[in-house]
Parts: C-alpha cells; structure tokens; sequence
C-alpha cells in the first residue's frame, strides 16, 4: 500500500496504532501510599527508564501502604533489527511418524531417553508433557514413539539418580526439567548436573537436554547442555534433536 | 435435593459403597501399623518441642532413640509415660536428656502399667484441652467478627520468607482474601522431620515450622480484627511428616490443610503403606481441630487429560470421604478436591466443566469442594489467562464451591507478585457478585450436554470404584489407574519408618480425639 511508511529495520521501536508511536503498555507497583504523590512518582520512574508522556491510566491502594498502576509510555530508545543474532536449534521438526521411521531407518535400534525434574523440583508438568503417554495438547508424549523407550523418574529427584540410571539403563539421552526458578535455583541445579557428568566422564556419551518455561537454547548451551527447550516445545521437536544428535555425533 | 443433573441415585450409593468397602480394606492395614511420624506426633503432642544442638529436632532424636532401642512398636506414649514414671520430669526434660545421653529411655525399669497410663493420660489431656481452646478461639472470632462468604477466596503467598509473607497475606486479606495459603518450599515435603523456627529461605515457597505457623496466625488475626472477617490460614498437610504437621496446625490454630490420603504416593513418591497410616492420625487430628481438608484431585488432571480422567477425580473424592469418615472427620469439613483443567481449546469445554462441578456439589452435597483453577493450560499470555480464570470463577458462583483457589494471570510465569493477587481477587469479586444466584435460577435441558456428560463420569466412576474394591487399592496404584503414575507396595520414600504395632501398643491421641470433643 502507498502511502504507509515502512518500519526503518535499523531502528526499531514499539508499535501502538502508528509507526514509531514507540507506545508501551506496563504495570507495576511501588511500595508508597496511594494518592497524587504515587502517581507522580510512577510517572517520574517510567521517565527515567526513558519513556516519553509517561502516562498513569489506573491506579489502586494495594492495602499494606503499596499502589498499583497500569500506565502508558512512549519509548524513546530503538534497535537495530539487522543486526540481531540468536543462537537456535536450526533444524526441521519431524513428526512423530517420521521420527519413528528415522529411528528405523538410520539408527536401527531403540533409543533410550531418561527424564526428569530434577533437585528440589516437585513440577512435573514440563516433563510429563514431553514423557508421558498421553503428552500434551494433542501431542503424544516420548513414551508413545515406537522405537523409543522413554523412562520419566518423576520429579524432585537427584542428580545422582538420574545419572546412576543413565548409566544402568544405557541412556543415549538425558532431559531434566526445571519449572522452578526462583533465587536461581535452576541454574545452581543444572550446572551441577553437568559437573557431575563431566566428572563422570559421560557428558561427551550422552545427549544432554534441559527444559522448562524460564529455559531457552541460549541458556542451555551457555550451561553446558547440548539443547534447551522452551515453552512451546512438543515432545515430536525433543525426538527429533536427539534422534539427529544421534546419528551426527555417530552414536549408533 | 433435586438433581438438577438427573444423576442416578442408586450408581450413587453404589459407587459409595465399593469406596467404603475399599477404606475398610485399607484400614485393618493401617490400624496394624504405625509410623516414625506418626510416633513423633506423639511426643509433640505430649510436649515435646525444639532441637538439639545440630538442629535435629528433639521429637527426631526421642523416636530415633526408642526406634533404635527397639521399643517403637509399643509406641512411643508408653515409653515417655515410662520415663516419667521413672524420673518425675516432663517430657520435654525427657527429651533433653535423651538428647544429651543421660537417658536410655528403652532402658529404664518399667514401672506400673496404671502408672504409666495415668502419667500418659494426663500428660495428653493437657494438649487436647489446648487444641479445643484453640478451636474454640475460631469459633468466638467466627461469632465476633464474622466471615467471608461462599466461595471462599483463597490465595497463596510463596516468597520463602515468613516475613514478607506476611506483608503479602496482609495485602492480600485486605483485598478481599478469605484463605491465605502459605506454599511450602519445594523441598520440605520429602524431609522425614519438621523444620524448626522462624525462616526466611525457601524454593518456590517457605518451610512449615511451627513459629512461622504462630507468626502468620499472629498476622491474620490483626488484619481479620481490622478488615472484619476471620481471615484463614491454609499449610500443607502432606509429605513425610503429614500428622506432625497436623498436630502444629491443631495447636497454632491454622484453618485449612492440605491433606490428601494418596496425593502423596501418587506424585511425591512416598511409599503407599507409610502415607495411608500416616494420613489416618493426620486426619483424625485435624478433624479434632475443627480444620478443613483440602484432597489433591485437582493433580491427575495436571498430570492426565481432564476431559478423559474425569472419572478419576469422582472415584478419588468417594475414597477420600471414606478415609475422612474412617478418621472422624465430618463432611463440612472436607474440602474435596476438583480443578477447572480442560484444554480452553474444547468446544463446549465450558459445559463439560459446569457437569463437572454441579456433580460433585450433588454428590456430596455438605462438603467445601475445593476448586482449584486452571494451571496447565496457561500460556504466559497474562490476558488469556485472565479470562480463563474468569470463566473459572463464574463456574464457581454458579455450582456453588466451597473454596475458591484463585487463578491468576501470571500462572506459569512466576509465583503471584502484589498486584497479580488483586487482579485475581478483584475479578472472583466482580463475577461472584454479578452472577450470584445464577446456579439457583438455571435448570438444565434434559439430556442434553450437561446431564449426559455427568451421567457418564459417574457411570465411569462407578465402575473404576468396583474394579478397585476387587482388586484393592494397593494393586490399583501399582497398575497406575490414578493419574497414570504406577508406585511399588515397597517402593519410594519413608518405608523404614514404617513399623507394625505389638498387641500392647497404644497412642492415647486416636482414644481422646477420634471422632471428635468427648
């Protein structure tokens, strides 16, 4: 269409309802009584962290001294869209049929894959919904793939453990879900479980995945794992990466 | 009552019947065996308290001690009555110098059999008064000030500091909260003690001790006295240490428990022989206590499908009230456990939910059902979730829960920050008051959706209730058919601590507190 102005890529900025309005739309609250004096407060926060027309749409007494705001701003910073490299897992996601099919053909074994949500962790949402049978939103969990034998330990167990029946069962892979997050304790969990493969020796025999909502393949590899997955991620996209890390690392 | 539902009467009480017939079958094991915990509760009951110098808690130290010395399947009652017979202290004094290895308590003379009882007895008197002057300091509040109503809104704190729990369950009663839960830290509930003290680190929640009990108690008085309604106060009644944790919540006069008979065999791995003896002293404390159970029902729906294991959640809330009953506990106060978890993709989604809810509010008509909100199925997409909830809570209003455990918009983000807190009680307040009498003004069409959907799960429930009355709930958890989890008769966490009764042993608490005040 003639007439509307391209996005100038190098310099980027948020999108209300015209190019380059830069409009943001956020909410927090500040540990100061409600009232005229919060507000201007609020207003001279989102200033400072370089918004334009900072803008309190709502306001609210929280009880205990504190205010809520949902407020608008206009940025005034941009990014260079050009320029942006994220590390990711390039590769197609097969089908659970098809990952069948390429286990048959290229690896001419069953694959064993031992999961689960590891140190204190008692969330086993993540690892259920990529493990269990009946997976999640209409994609069938590991345990359902011909070809595969997927064992899910369950949550809140050691690191120890899940390296100990790594070994016994000869697992070619290794996912740990970590749902938990805060204080970091995530990181602390999984950096250990490295350690510990490293010290064992093992790290360079077994595929090594990691998962969660807070996890992404950045993270993941800066930790020391082979792949991490995020929200979003179905159990047919794990399948696939191991199965190629597979027969790329000769594994078979 | 009418079924709106045209449930049938009879696959109710049949359903009903096998749930009985499958508690009974568990109870003649329980009331063989006793527990490390169970044990401990004892000794806490009986006064017991603190720790020794490397934190080990001195209720751990005295059991470990009669354990060792082979005296635990007496029970540990006839061993502190023991003592004092023999030395003239407290228990508490017993403890210490067990503690410091000044006693040998399996090693001491055994004194009159009368003696022991009457020293036993009078000891535990003392703590059973204690627990009802706390029931009855509920009751006068509940008189004085007053109450929120049904649904009660209930949220949760989980910083890992008791402190700064407080400031947000302060916040959040303020708001309109009913039920303040304190999360556990993610740790606790494999720990076979209990924590000690006040403490400000935690994982995704804060430790059960029984001065964080006291402090958050002290808490929710102030601000209940201030907003007007009794504010409640909710832990977790489950894990390792289920009947001490039950004996705390009596004396600190917490209100709420979560407190499930299989919760913790299904996805805690705790092994099945030591949960269900353990939940049996548990419940019948909090039924003493006048404390409102919460079942963990809402789990198999996070871990299978909630369109297809519907049935599942039935069959577990009949168990569960057989197991409470078991243990004295009347159905006002069991909050039995459900959860809004249908994919939000569904067609018709929604009305399976309503069939859901309106079953178990017909079916067991006196209880508090407790109706947890959608977790799985909540995306990041704050705005979505909100909706979700929405419809959750309208939902609620509509077959009129018991216990609100609000959704809120940040689920799978992070746990509730100030402001998700009221967003989330602001939203039940407005759908609760703009729908209020819905549920008494709609009726539904004869087979249509609704009915036959709820016709159907309680025909499943039925089925699955008589296939597990003949095969025994241990080997139904050990095939899987709850939740999908499959779980050992001798497998998971805490068997050692489980030991059979001798034909003398006795625990003076089950005489004194079943079946409620005497």
């Amino acid at each position: 269409m003639e007439g509307i102005q391209k996005a100038d890529l190098t310099k980027i900025k948020p999108y209300g309802d015209t190019l380059n309005d830069g409009m943001v739309q956020m909410s927090f609250t500040l540990p100061v009584p409600y009232g005229d004096e919060a507000s201007e407060a609020a207003k001279q926060l989102v200033s400072k962290m370089g918004f334009e027309s900072p803008a309190v749409v709502f306001s609210k007494d929280l009880g205990v001294g504190y205010t809520y705001f949902i407020m608008y701003g206009k940025c005034t910073h941009t990014v260079d869209y050009t320029n942006i490299e994220v590390p990711k897992i390039t590769m197609e996601y097969m089908e659970r049929e098809e990952v069948e099919d390429y286990i048959k053909k290229n690896i001419k074994r069953d694959i064993v894959i031992v999961g689960a949500c590891t140190g204190t962790d008692a969330h086993t949402v993540g690892i259920d919904a990529i493990m269990n049978m009946k997976g999640f939103d209409g994609n069938y969990g590991l345990e359902r793939y011909k070809g595969i034998e997927a064992i899910n330990m369950g949550s809140q167990v050691p690191n120890e453990e899940i390296i100990a029946k790594a070994i016994e069962v000869k697992a070619d892979a290794i996912l740990v879900s970590q749902v938990v997050t805060q204080k970091n304790v995530h990181i602390a969990n999984l950096t250990q479980l490295v350690e510990m493969m490293e010290a064992e020796g093992l790290r360079d025999k077994i595929i090594l995945i990691c998962g969660g909502p807070r996890l992404n393949h950045e993270l993941a590899q800066e930790l020391g794992y082979d792949a991490g997955f995020g929200t979003g991620s179905y159990a047919n996209h794990v399948a696939t990466f191991v199965v190629n890390q597979i027969v790329e690392r000769n594994m078979i | 009552m009418e079924s709106k539902l045209n449930l049938n009467p009879r696959l109710i009480d049949s359903a009903r019947t096998a749930a009985r017939n499958i508690a009974d079958d568990v109870q003649n094991f329980i009331d063989k065996n006793t527990t490390v915990t169970v044990e401990r509760t004892v000794a806490r009951l009986m006064g017991v308290d603190g720790v020794d110098e490397i934190e080990k808690p001195l209720p751990n130290v005295l059991i470990d001690a009669i354990k060792e010395g082979g005296g635990l399947s007496r029970g540990a009652a006839f061993w502190i009555g023991n003592a004092i017979v023999n030395t003239g202290k407290t228990p508490q004094e017993i403890a210490e110098k067990v503690s410091s290895g000044e006693i040998d308590i399996t090693r001491l003379p055994i004194a009159d059999e009368n003696k022991i009882m009457e020293a036993v007895y009078s000891t535990a008197k003392q703590m059973v008064e204690r627990i009802k002057n706390s029931r009855a300091k509920r009751d006068e509040y509940l008189n004085s000030i007053g109450e929120g109503r049904k649904p009660y809104l209930y949220v949760i704190v989980a910083t890992g500091n008791i402190y700064e729990d407080v400031l947000q369950a302060q916040a959040a009663a303020k708001q309109g909260a009913d039920i303040i839960a304190v999360i556990r830290t993610t740790a606790q509930s494999l720990l076979d003690y209990v924590p000690y003290g006040p403490t400000t680190e935690g994982f995704g929640g804060t430790y059960a001790t029984q001065e964080n009990f006291r402090i958050m108690r002290k808490a929710l008085d102030e601000v209940g006295e201030e907003v007007g309604r009794y504010i409640r106060l909710c832990n977790y009644c489950s894990g390792l240490c289920m009947p001490e944790i039950a004996a705390m919540g009596a004396l600190e006069r917490l209100d709420v428990m979560l407190n499930d008979a299989l919760y913790g065999i299904l996805f805690r791995d705790i092994n099945m022989q030591r949960t269900l003896v353990d939940q049996y002293f548990s419940r019948i404390i909090n039924g003493f206590a006048g404390i409102i159970i919460n079942t963990g029902e809402d789990n198999y729906l996070t871990t299978s499908d909630a369109y297809e294991e519907a049935h599942t959640v039935l069959a577990s809330q009949f168990i569960n009230e057989q197991f409470a009953l078991k243990a004295g506990l009347p159905e006002e106060q069991m909050g039995l456990g459900h959860a809004f978890e249908m994919n939000p993709m569904l067609e018709n989604g929604f009305l399976y939910e309503l069939a859901q809810a309106q079953m178990a509010r017909e079916i067991f008509p006196e209880a508090p059902l407790k109706y947890m909100p959608p977790t799985k199925f909540m995306t990041g997409n704050i705005f979505r979730g909100h909706l979700q909830d929405a419809m959750f809570n309208l939902l609620s209003i509509w077959t009129h829960q018991g216990i609100q455990l609000l959704g809120m918009p940040t689920e799978a983000i992070h746990t509730p920050h100030l402001q998700d807190r009221m967003l989330s009680i602001e939203n039940a307040q407005y759908i609760f008051n703009n729908a209020r009498e819905i549920g008494n003004e709609v009726e539904y069409k004869k087979d249509g959706i609704i009915q036959k959907r709820a016709q159907e799960v309680l025909a499943k429930a039925e089925e699955l209730l008589k296939d597990i009355e003949e095969e025994g709930i241990f080997d139904t958890i050990e095939k899987g058919k709850f939740g999908g989890v499959k779980r050992s008769f001798t497998g998971g966490k805490g068997l050692k601590g489980v030991v059979e009764k001798d034909e003398k042993y006795f625990n003076p608490f089950i005489d004194l507190m079943l079946g409620g005040a005497k």
